[in-house]
């Protein structure tokens, strides 16, 4: 077996991590204003008081600005899997696919049918009828998370599929079980009510611009106001939420639960600390200068005080038998491929639970085959594959940490948000107004490293305990991955000074009365089929 | 007939039908793209042609995520190996798409000619590129790709693409392609503005219409002397695994044109393509520009049944390895997935369907010329904002 380039695959693995996350600064404040938009929206409708309307169209372009970067990125992340993650496509596509297809069947062709008309259908639509708009491009776009987290959920939790012989991939089998995995659905929420503390301190921040500033105050403080509404529930959302992923992940994914946590030896509960700082050495597979809470990790992990987690070594020790096991499957299931004998299926079935680990195993025989392994050289191979199982700790540790210590400094930043903008004395406060406008960036930062924690902590696997990554990876040359992450890095880069030159405009220039749409009033219904010949603007 | 080898052909029809509308729909706001700086010679000129496709460009490039979404589920193999294979082409469409949204959506955030200028010929790379890649594709296709399976399903390519992609008949089904978009282009362009505009879109549409005409007949005559594939032994309800001994298959001269020679009746299909070309050409020579629009259809189902009908049953063939060509036999999804994305595809397009039209519909009528000091337009991202 000819192994992919490991050199292509960290190339492949770096380019997804590049695009992915570059994705994802955009997404969550796409989730987060498009909400954002269609509650003023419906203020104004309810009202009917123009500075709504201002408010609306105000947030609306920065809406805009970022919502052309999401769609933009998004299509290379689709088509991503295809152009450098063939065996990964062809092994799990039938699963993976499915909801990716959904996604644009349900709810990316609402957003973005509906975006058009939310941006040009202002003198076109009746109020009731653009809110409507509004609200759906609001929906679309959260519908299109859920079903992209959905796709992710699987790869972290392969619920409703199993592996065929005949066809040597993971297939569907219940899509019930699909949807509704327990990772998939706690996912969604996590990340999308994360988007909306992201939205919120954008707008809290560029309101506090113009608070400073003294400019456009009756837009800057209504919107600082329901912004911070909309913060505080989502931030209480976001944390209570994570928590609960958390305990998901305890039961389905517990090695990456031990990497957020630096836990290498099971624990001794109920004094077990939860570590403030730790310099976690994956060589020695051991934590220097631990400094941590103690009697907080035990409730925190397990919700209990006295169930022991078990620890990064103990599992590497567990492995043995599932590689050992995993070897036998793949080694049938090649030898079956070629002779389709009763024997050898026989031989895989009694294995195939632990299929993935086989894979996992092929790295370390001698010459990547597996046929090659005998009585005599398994032991080593076995030993050699175990360290493989767990992820990067130091990175799943140092990940999680930034994301959840951000994560309280937003629930402290919304408290008193919200308590200055009660007692209406923002404008007393200068200092916490500029350590709005600075907190911009932060969600973002929190949102990319949730996933950082998310996908290093999944490694070795593309597909959990099914598909090791360094198989599921395009067999390309370095020169084409060098030309496709020179091409991405370049733009991108490019893109990201554009936008934030935008951004930046838009927000100092701030709310100017405009024109609206260059679209005539007043057609018949002929000329959406353009059956009306007739020239000249109506 | 069993129901996987029936659910086997309703999608690869689907497959079809998603790729006519990616050439339909993504194809005229393309085509505009491509004709902006040719037929807007002032920025204000530019501005109205844009604002034609401004509120509707992003609903119908959703087809072609669809068409992503749906190839990557209904025929994962297909997928995974077809996007790897072509890597760098389909990474310097991806670069394009991605400039797509931002000439849109950035092109009147700021008010200088020169930015404008930038992002007006990004819409033009992004129109034209993405058009000839596609049509390029189909024609590499149809004379197959240099690849092999190894025993875990990992593709093995054969030799270097980059030595083969751009040969004359790959360049000819990229020249058809993008004569079409520009056929569609004008099309739109044509019912949504007006003079000059109108008139202008109207000179660069009809004889667009006719060279693809021309070009599309002269494929027709080339295929007859390039190598095709063909299926000597086929397995419809065979697993999908290409590694499975259940198809075989050889290439011979004229292979793409032995189902029409079978079946005269196919050479329908080609001749619904062409006459879709020409009825769009002679609408649009008498002013009816939403009649020769809807021609389109014709045009696209006609273009891609005729490579689908040429090639059935492959999707990919490999000239390497002819056996383990990726047919729709072969390569598609499970029998349960099949299932479950059609329910889902049934349900879901009548609606989407109604809300495009709706959308259509509300956005009626022509544009207003934009005016501005130097054009642009009134200065903001769009129309309401």
């Amino acid at each position: 077996m000819d192994l992919i380039n490991p050199q292509v695959v960290d190339l492949s693995r770096f380019q997804f991590a590049l695009t992915a996350l570059y994705h994802f600064m955009f997404v969550p404040l796409t989730l987060g204003l498009t909400f954002f938009l269609a509650a003023i929206e419906t203020v104004y409708v309810i009202t009917g008081r123009r500075i709504y309307k201002e408010i609306t169209q105000f947030w609306g372009t920065i809406f805009g600005i970022n919502f052309a970067l999401g769609v933009a990125t998004g299509i290379t992340m689709e088509f991503e899997f295809g152009t450098n993650w063939s065996l990964y496509s062809h092994f799990f596509g039938d699963m993976f696919g499915t909801p990716l297809a959904i996604e644009g069947l349900l709810a990316f062709f609402m957003e973005a049918t509906f975006v058009g008309l939310m941006f040009f259908g202002w003198d076109r639509l009746s109020k009731g009828a653009h809110l409507a708009v509004t609200w759906l491009v609001a929906l679309g776009s959260n519908l299109s998370a859920l079903w992209i987290l959905i796709a992710n959920g699987a790869m972290q939790d392969p619920q409703g599929g199993a592996f065929d012989v005949a066809t040597m991939r993971l297939q569907l089998q219940d899509a019930v079980a699909l949807i509704f995995s327990e990772d998939a659905q706690a996912k969604f929420v996590h990340t999308s009510v994360a988007g909306y503390v992201a939205a919120s301190m954008l707008v809290i921040g560029i309101s506090a611009f113009y608070i400073l500033r003294r400019r456009h105050l009756e837009l800057a403080l209504r919107s600082f106001r329901m912004a911070t509404l909309f913060g505080i529930l989502s931030i209480v959302c976001v944390i209570t939420l994570g928590d609960a992923l958390g305990e998901i992940d305890f039961h389905r994914q517990p090695v990456k639960v031990d990497a957020m946590e630096g836990i290498w030896t099971t624990t001794h509960p109920p004094q077990e600390p939860w570590l403030l700082f730790a310099w976690p050495d994956d060589a020695e597979q051991r934590n220097y200068l631990e400094i941590g809470i103690p009697y907080v990790l035990t409730p925190l992990v397990t919700h209990s005080f006295n169930t022991p987690i078990t620890g990064m070594k103990e599992y590497e020790e567990a492995a043995a038998p599932r590689i050992r096991n995993g070897i036998n499957a793949v080694a049938a299931l090649q030898r079956y491929t070629q002779t389709q004998s009763p024997e050898d299926l026989r031989l895989f079935k009694d294995h195939a639970n632990d299929l993935g680990y086989g894979f996992l195993a092929i790295k370390n025989a001698p010459e990547q085959n597996l046929q090659a392994i005998n009585d005599t050289n398994i032991d080593a191979v076995v030993k050699a594959t175990q360290p493989d199982i767990l992820p990067n700790v130091w990175v799943t540790f140092w990940a999680f940490r930034i994301m959840v210590g951000l994560g309280f400094y937003f629930l402290l930043f919304f408290a008193f948000a919200a308590l200055f903008s009660l007692k209406r004395d923002l404008m007393k406060h200068p200092l916490f107004l500029k350590l709005c406008v600075y907190s911009i960036p932060t969600p973002i930062i929190a949102i990319l490293f949730g996933w950082i924690v998310a996908e290093a902590g999944r490694q070795p696997w593309s597909v959990w305990e099914n598909l090791p990554t360094f198989l599921a990876a395009s067999n390309h040359s370095v020169a084409y991955m060098a030309f496709s992450l020179t091409g991405f890095a370049l733009m991108y880069t490019a893109f990201f000074i554009v936008e934030l030159y935008l951004m930046f405009r838009v927000a100092r220039t701030g709310p100017v009365a405009e024109n609206l749409a260059g679209h005539g009033n007043n057609a018949s219904p002929l000329d959406v089929f353009g059956l009306s010949a007739k020239q000249g603007v109506r | 007939m069993t129901t996987y080898v029936i659910l086997k052909l309703i999608w690869w029809v689907l497959l079809g039908v998603l790729m006519a509308s990616i050439g339909l729909m993504v194809g005229m706001d393309m085509g505009v793209g491509i004709l902006l700086n040719f037929i807007g010679r002032t920025g204000d000129e530019r501005g109205t042609i844009l604002r034609a496709i401004d509120p509707h460009w992003e609903g119908n490039q959703t087809w072609f995520i669809l068409g992503g979404g749906a190839v990557f589920a209904a025929f994962p193999t297909l997928y995974g190996t077809s996007f790897s294979v072509f890597y760098v082409v389909m990474i310097l469409l991806l670069f394009s798409m991605i400039l797509r949204p931002l000439g849109f959506g950035y092109r009147d955030q700021v008010n200088s000619a020169r930015w404008r200028t930038i992002w007006d010929w990004t819409l033009f790379i992004s129109g034209f590129l993405p058009m000839f890649v596609f049509g390029a594709a189909f024609g590499n296709v149809m004379e197959g790709v240099g690849y092999h399976f190894t025993w875990t399903g990992q593709y093995v390519q054969d030799e270097c693409f980059l030595s083969y992609l751009l040969n004359p008949f790959a360049i000819l089904c990229g020249l058809i392609s993008v004569a079409l978009a520009i056929q569609g282009g004008a099309a739109i362009l044509m019912v949504d503005t007006v003079d000059p505009i109108y008139a202008r879109a109207r000179k660069f549409g009809v004889p667009a219409g006719l060279i693809a005409a021309v070009l599309f007949v002269l494929g027709g005559f080339w295929v007859g002397h390039i190598k095709g594939f063909v299926a000597t032994k086929v397995t419809p309800d065979m697993p999908a695994n290409p590694l499975l001994h259940g198809q075989e298959a050889v290439m011979r001269m004229g292979a793409l044109l032995e189902h029409f020679h079978a079946n005269p009746i196919l050479w329908a299909i080609p001749a619904v393509g062409i006459l879709g070309m020409v009825l769009t050409s002679l609408f649009m020579m008498a002013n009816k520009p939403g009649l020769g629009w809807w021609c389109g259809v014709l045009t696209w189902f006609g273009v891609i049944g005729t490579v689908g009908t040429a090639m059935f049953p492959f999707l990919m063939p490999s000239f390497t390895n002819p056996n383990q060509s990726l047919t729709l036999w072969n390569a598609t999804g499970s029998e349960y997935g099949l299932i479950g994305m059609l329910i889902a595809a049934a349900i879901t397009l009548p609606v989407v369907f109604a809300y495009t039209g709706w959308s259509f519909w509300v956005m009626r009528g022509k544009v207003q010329p934009v005016t501005g000091e130097d054009g642009s337009g009134n200065g903001s991202l769009s129309g309401g904002y």
